[in-house]
């Protein structure tokens, strides 16, 4: 316990003073993509992993949470950051009636109906012209030149949000998310209201993808229906993130995040738009070899790294 | 009234290429019981192929579908014996890890294309693009009503493929019953391997007949990933007639869509209906004809 507690503090200590180290806004750039993607990440894991409702719908509550934010400044001219409150409660409300109606199915209907709940939230938001200003997207000033208050904003979303899933699957409602993935008609029968618990799961997860889409909107400054609402590269790329990391664990997401961002911008200077390629070669040799994510596997991993290291060290005496 | 049955004409023919590649789909469906999303992504390797076929050595996108075909059932067999078969057995703590590693596939597949191909729009431009003959005042498309035919003809071969001879026969018995299929002295393993092979060739030939007609790019996959989902949704999952109609329902809805709604809202119909038929139809048209 006083090993975790130790080597908690040494990661957020890290994490606090690793961009004042780190000068180059470029550097900065990527930390922050890392913290937006670990935060909807844990978002998704609430919903896909713990609780086993695998959606590939998320880039909704993404999308919704940022033109929650772009539309505050497109239509009432206030500052897109009063959308960080506005975005993720707009994702929460998107999420009830789209939760009533799709947890009446399961396992991979679920997956299926949030994948036309998403692409219909993207064509909408393409075709409303008048609302949303249609694929012409919402352009906002910067509000900060630096990047360092961005990177704790995003470092506080963060965290707020790997604390809140860590709280909630240290609670009651943690148990019975898990036992609703393991076997629902159990769970129900032992007398969980298993529509009730996945709506449970489901809103903290649509606010933190809400949050994230929100502060998306605020960092980047520019959002269109495409790029928030696409299917691939939000909805299809979260899921992935995840299993590369660990689904079910809480710092997976996390991890899964770095190396997705890390490596698709080490790639994308030498290889150019190969990264996809080499990203979603490694993520299917993960599913076929390590079909729990890096995190799943730790233990695997060191006892495998002990066994080789012991083994040398037979060698050397 | 002629614009109605102009409507009517124009969805039935796409819809039986949407058909052909539904079906495709719903025979993977049936015998692994998973939901193949990198289905899209082997219609647009098939379109890409015919693009380069006639390319490279001028042949017609109708003729290229032989070789399109053997190709991606080659490359649907390796994806089934090296990637997904290796996962059976394999604990893991998603139960749909094989639906998650199609997807990685499909992301592999589709950015393969892209580096070799780049991102750009590109069609095809035969002689008889854009001609079209007329039946009363209704104007049908020439090369629609070829991949239409075309793609009749496949499925009523697939029809008799599956009734008739022993593989076919292989192929259902696994579908209903795998371990009864074992114990009949069925090679399962051997079973999936070819089915997934038989529908990616089936993806690849509604990819090759859709050539004439559509453009192509790296992304259009994902378009027929949802397409083809919501007609197996939409004719019962497994069943290959209800993938027939389920093409033939949806290619009539999206035509139907478009030109009394609007041209861009015609996706949204078929997801409105693709989630409706997932509410209150659960089994699919597969359910209405047994009761």
């Amino acid at each position: 316990m006083l090993k975790k507690f130790w080597f908690l503090s040494i990661i957020i200590v890290i994490a606090i003073i690793l961009p004042l180290i780190v000068q180059s806004s470029y550097y900065r750039h990527i930390f922050i993509l890392i913290l937006i993607w670990g935060a909807l990440g844990v978002a998704w894991n609430l919903l896909g992993g713990y609780t086993g409702q695998v959606s590939f719908g998320h880039a909704a509550f993404f999308g919704v949470g940022a033109y929650g934010a772009g539309l505050l400044a497109f239509h009432l001219h206030i500052s897109p950051w009063w959308g960080m409150i506005v975005g993720p409660v707009a994702a929460v409300i998107v999420s009830i009636p789209i939760g009533l109606i799709c947890f009446r199915l399961r396992g991979p209907y679920f997956a299926l109906a949030m994948l036309a709940v998403g692409e219909i939230c993207r064509l909408v938001f393409t075709q409303w012209v008048s609302f949303t200003n249609g694929a012409m997207g919402i352009l906002t000033l910067t509000t900060f030149s630096s990047k360092l208050p961005y990177y704790y904003i995003g470092l506080a979303i963060l965290s707020f949000s790997v604390y809140t899933v860590y709280r909630l699957m240290n609670s009651r409602a943690g148990y019975y998310f898990v036992s609703i993935r393991e076997d629902q008609d159990a769970a129900e029968s032992l007398g969980i209201p298993t529509t009730k618990y996945k709506m449970y799961s489901l809103i903290p997860s649509a606010f933190f993808s809400g949050l994230a889409g929100a502060f998306y909107m605020n960092y980047m400054n520019y959002i269109e229906p495409s790029v928030v609402f696409s299917l691939p590269d939000v909805s299809i790329m979260i899921i992935l993130v995840v299993i590369l990391g660990g689904v079910a664990t809480l710092w997976g997401p996390v991890v899964g995040a770095i190396i997705f961002v890390v490596l698709s911008e080490l790639l994308r200077s030498s290889l150019g738009p190969a990264h996809l390629l080499v990203f979603g070669v490694i993520v299917c040799l993960v599913i076929m070899y390590m079909p729990n994510g890096i995190m799943g596997e730790v233990d695997r991993i060191k006892k495998l790294l002990q066994r080789k290291g012991a083994r040398i060290g037979s060698e050397i005496t | 009234m002629s614009l109605f049955w102009q409507t009517l004409i124009c969805g039935l023919l796409l819809g039986g290429v949407y058909a052909l590649i539904a079906i495709g789909m719903t025979l993977i469906m049936g015998v692994m019981k998973i939901i193949n999303l990198a289905h899209g992504a082997l219609v647009m390797i098939g379109m890409y192929i015919t693009y380069v076929c006639f390319h490279c050595w001028g042949i017609d996108p109708y003729i290229a579908i032989f070789i399109s075909m053997p190709a991606l059932f080659f490359l649907g067999c390796l994806i089934q014996k090296y990637s997904i078969n290796v996962l059976i057995g394999k604990e893991s703590i998603l139960p749909e890890n094989q639906v998650l590693l199609t997807v990685g596939i499909m992301l592999v597949l589709t950015e393969t294309m892209r580096l070799i191909f780049g991102s750009d729009y590109k069609s095809v431009h035969t002689s008889y693009t854009g001609t079209s003959f007329f039946i009363g005042d209704v104007s049908v498309s020439i090369p629609m009503a070829i991949s239409f035919v075309i793609a009749m003809v496949f499925t009523y071969a697939l029809h008799i493929f599956l009734t008739k001879t022993d593989i076919g026969r292989s192929i259902r018995a696994t579908a209903q019953d795998k371990e009864a299929a074992i114990l009949m002295g069925v090679n399962t393993n051997k079973i999936t391997i070819v089915t997934f092979g038989l529908g990616s060739a089936l993806a690849a030939a509604g990819g090759t007949l859709l050539v004439p007609i559509y453009y192509l790019f790296p992304d259009i996959g994902h378009a027929f990933v949802a397409k083809s989902f919501i007609i197996t949704i939409l004719g019962g999952m497994g069943s290959t007639m209800g993938a027939l109609f389920g093409g033939l329902t949806l290619g009539i809805a999206e035509s139907f869509g478009a030109t009394y709604i609007s041209m861009e809202l015609k996706d949204v119909v078929g997801f409105v209906i693709f989630i409706i038929v997932l509410l209150f139809l659960p089994g699919g048209f597969k359910s209405l004809t047994k009761r």
